[in-house]
């Protein structure tokens, strides 16, 4: 491989690296904000987001034969998993969480797990009973094709991709913008609304805030019903992306995700997406090592393969944590959510 | 301990002595116990045996049985009673029903191994307050080092580098030897020197240990091929009775992985070193799969021998077993004895200098510190002492198995640990072995047993059969219990005290808030949570000062 062909491809991993970056980058999201205001790592966070990626198949699925938009299936796949996964994570808080509030932290984690657990069998007793398991995702028409097809269709940055060489899918595209996009509600959500205010109020101080007449129990549920519905567009992006699920295929992503919240700075927002980016190129890069390994005839990076990704991504973490404790983002008195 | 007194009242009343109710239950148990574990017999009963070999009643039986050592624990009874019923089960009575059933030696070997495990987590979560979700990592140093010595795996190491032998010879084993001595003598130097660590003495510090490094690789590096001509003799892995320099061996490596990974990480708190641990157990994981000329990959290692006595064989043939079981006997008193000195250093620690050290640390970071506790040296001890427990446990489970491989030391098997840590009570050991022994039990016999009993039932689909559902039933006991008993099936009395501090308060001001706070009313009082919150405040600007310098 010369420099010629090298470069493009150092250029498409990277932005392979980042649109994986944004699925973590939301999921991490949802763990960060219940973190922000609970001090609770959620462990179900990850079935919470495999939910999503169910409802999403389900959607598509049921949705296949019907000749409409692409687009409006999509919408209506995301609105669908937001609702479900939100309200389930609503639900996971009030009967697992909620009891415990006063508990030591290491109790909750506990139930976080078992619930967590739980929804894993679950799902796969409810897709088992129409005898699925992998769930493979049937996208619309045209989402798995190339991102600016036909030359003439291609405008602004369409061009600019092509010409410097960068190859997407259409459904990667999507992702990127469907993430942007809760991104930007989010963040007016959380810093612009009477709603935000209230729940960075909880997340500095839960006494006091009820003390100025907010209901901390009422703000730690819509919480986690906008970490939910975060989860649930992440879970249908994940699906997109990867096109097959399955009730147990949370984990991975979730760990990684958690890494990518702690590594930005857990309970920051900004935080949460830069992790998710970071180790999203990580990963990637780690996954052809071997082929710059090859190209530098260094036997023992050549023998670095795909199956190192994650660890690459905790020493990573280890690295920047030894250096800067609270993360990337985290200040020392961090504003929380 | 004045904090002791709200609580004295509730323990008052005596329990009435129970020790002939003690003897009874021992003995009926004991008998079922027997009866349903000897295949002969069971034929001749007919009906009755029928029952008895029923998956579930079996499992009903084993825990029974083992519930007697609990009651042994918990009741009043005359000590002498108490002793003849522990010791009467786990002596007597558990190796005669498991010379007919081995599965049932192989099931109380795991529950021990899973008690020592959850005994040496519980120092570092529950006592040091540490919460490490890569525990299994230095459970599979154990397993490995061990694993690796005992089968043929080490023939084929040496074999390699007899025929890849690079640049190594005596002149290279010197070079290793040498850097090794001199990092580790600068490395002391360093620290010997330097009252307060400036950043020069700190970084030359860390490059000596590079050092260090690099020099027992060429060390090892040299040594293996050097050796390289032993491979032939070795095809079977070493001779067993290095088992007991390699039981040190594993409790010493485990150790010192302990603070390997302590030693960066423990400048971080609560969930960031609960992330970091677990990286760091699943990159030892990655390893184990991935360095497959030391681990065979994910195949794994077979067949690990066990240690070789020729007098417990020997007693083991006069007891009734067969030669294939001797090596099932021998792990399973040498575990207990282990359990037992485990135990004895838990509870000898837990009385320490160092116990109340991390006890300390766990409550209040910050006043420890300013106390004169040695954060970072506490730390590092429970780091390591619970390290080197799972070291011993992990070959033990290696000799068990006579395989390992790296599916045995994922996550979960981490958080199970965890589970039982928590759910037995933490920083109580009767309670986390309990927690250990219902988990195991749980999760080898019941759900299983239930799971066999059901599996032909025709109305029950084959999704729902309970042997598929072990995740959803052990997660719903997890959560019922954290929502019934927030402190544990058998608390630390202490840890009691500080859950339940508001009830015992004198005055009710807690409970005399207003509607706003009833939420969170309790918080104000317990001083788990205002200790958090203050540790947390004070530790991260702790942390930003320290970083910044």
């Amino acid at each position: 491989m010369d420099l010629a062909t090298l470069l493009p491809f150092i250029v498409n991993v990277i932005v392979g690296g980042l649109v994986l970056g944004f699925v973590y980058a939301i999921i991490a999201l949802g763990y960060t904000m219940v973190y922000g205001v609970l001090q609770l790592i959620n462990f179900a966070h990850s079935e919470v987001f495999v939910t999503g990626a169910v409802v999403g198949f389900e959607v598509f699925r049921v949705l296949a034969p019907n000749p409409m938009n692409g687009y409006l299936k999509l919408l209506i796949a995301l609105v669908a998993a937001m609702i479900v996964s939100g309200l389930l994570n609503v639900l996971i808080e009030r009967l697992a969480y909620r009891p415990l509030r006063n508990a030591p932290k290491l109790v909750p984690l506990i139930t976080a797990l078992g619930v967590s657990l739980i929804l894993q069998d679950v799902l796969r007793i409810i897709e088992g009973f129409q005898g699925r398991f992998d769930l493979t995702y049937t996208l619309p028409p045209g989402f798995a094709g190339r991102f600016c097809a036909a030359e003439s269709s291609c405008a602004g940055l369409g061009n600019f991709l092509r010409t410097i060489g960068v190859d997407l899918q259409l459904k990667d595209v999507i992702l990127i913008v469907v993430s942007l996009l809760s991104l930007a509600v989010l963040n007016y959500l959380v810093n612009r609304t009477r709603l935000g205010k209230a729940i960075r109020a909880v997340a500095q101080d839960r006494v006091t805030a009820g003390l100025m007449g907010i209901d901390a129990n009422r703000m730690i549920s819509a919480t986690f019903l906008i970490g939910g519905a975060l989860g649930g567009i992440s879970g249908v992006l994940f699906g997109m992306k990867f096109g097959t699920v399955n009730a147990y295929s949370g984990f991975d992503p979730g760990i990684i995700s958690f890494t990518a919240a702690v590594l930005g700075g857990i309970g920051s927002i900004p935080g949460a997406v830069l992790g998710g980016l970071v180790l999203g190129v990580i990963q990637n890069l780690i996954g052809v090592t071997n082929v710059f390994g090859g190209l530098l005839g260094i036997a023992n990076l050549e023998a670095i393969d795909a199956s190192y990704q994650r660890i690459g991504a905790f020493i990573v973490l280890v690295l920047i944590l030894i250096f800067k404790p609270t993360g990337l983002l985290g200040k020392s008195n961090v504003e929380k959510v | 301990m004045t904090a002791a007194n709200p609580a004295a009242p509730r323990r008052a009343r005596p329990l009435p002595d129970r020790t002939i109710l003690l003897i009874l239950t021992f003995l009926v148990t004991s008998g079922l116990l027997l009866l349903s574990h000897n295949g002969p017999l069971l034929e001749r009963l007919g009906a009755l045996g029928t029952v008895l070999r029923n998956p579930i009643v079996e499992a009903v039986v084993v825990s029974l049985f083992l519930a007697n050592v609990l009651f042994a624990y918990l009741w009043r009874a005359a000590p002498w009673a108490k002793a003849l019923v522990g010791l009467g089960s786990l002596l007597l009575v558990l190796p005669w029903a498991g010379r007919e059933d081995t599965s049932l030696l192989d099931l109380s070997i795991q529950i021990m191994i899973f008690a020592a495990l959850a005994l040496g987590l519980n120092i570092v979560v529950g006592l040091a307050g540490l919460l490490d979700l890569g525990y299994v990592a230095f459970f599979a140093v154990g397993a490995y080092t061990w694993g690796i010595f005992a089968s043929p795996r080490f023939a084929e190491i040496l074999r390699y580098y007899g025929e890849n032998p690079g640049g190594t010879n005596a002149l290279t084993l010197a070079l290793g030897l040498f850097l090794t001595a001199v990092t580790a003598a600068s490395m002391v130097y360093i620290r010997r020197q330097t009252v307060r660590p400036t950043r020069a003495s700190s970084w030359s510090f860390g490059l000596a240990s590079f050092g260090l490094i690099a020099g027992l690789l060429l060390t090892g590096r040299a040594l293996l091929v050097l050796n390289a001509g032993a491979a032939a003799g070795l095809a079977t892995g070493i001779d067993p009775n290095f088992f007991w320099l390699f039981l040190a061996l594993s409790v010493f490596a485990a150790a010192v992985v302990g603070v390997l990974i302590g030693l960066p990480v423990l400048r971080l708190k609560g969930d960031y070193l609960a992330i970091i641990t677990l990286g760091l157990g699943e990159v030892i994981r990655v390893l184990a799969n991935n360095l497959d000329l030391y681990s065979a990959g994910s195949q794994g290692i077979t067949p690990i021998r066990s240690a070789s006595v020729p007098w417990f064989d020997g007693l083991a043939g006069a007891l009734g077993f067969q030669p294939d079981q001797y090596y099932l006997l021998f792990l399973y008193v040498l575990v207990l004895v282990l359990i037992a000195v485990i135990l004895l250093v838990n509870i000898r620690l837990d009385r320490s200098r160092i116990g109340r050290a991390w006890i300390a640390i766990r409550d209040d970071e910050v006043a420890a510190q300013a106390m004169g506790v040695p954060l970072v040296q506490t730390k590092l001890i429970a780091f390591a002492t619970g390290a080197s427990f799972a070291g011993a446990m992990g070959m033990i489970f290696a000799a068990k198995q006579t395989f390992v491989s790296p599916e045995s030391f994922n996550i979960f098997q981490s958080i199970g640990v965890l589970s039982m840590v928590i759910l037995g009570g933490m920083g109580s050991f009767p309670g986390v072995i309990l927690g250990a022994a219902v988990v195991t039990l749980l999760n080898l016999r019941i759900l299983p047993g239930l799971g066999e009993a059901t599996a032909n039932v025709p109305w029950i689909p084959q999704q729902v059969n309970p042997g598929q559902l072990q995740r959803l039933v052990f997660g719903a006991i997890l959560v019922a219990i954290m929502l019934l008993r927030p402190e544990g099936l058998l608390p630390n009395r202490r840890r009691v005290l500080e859950l339940h501090h508001d009830e015992n308060q004198e005055d009710d001001s807690a409970q005399g808030a207003g509607p706003a706070l009833t939420g969170g009313g309790g918080d104000v009082y317990s001083p788990g949570y205002a200790t958090r919150e203050e540790d947390e405040s004070a530790g991260t600007t702790g942390r930003g000062t320290r970083g910044t310098r």
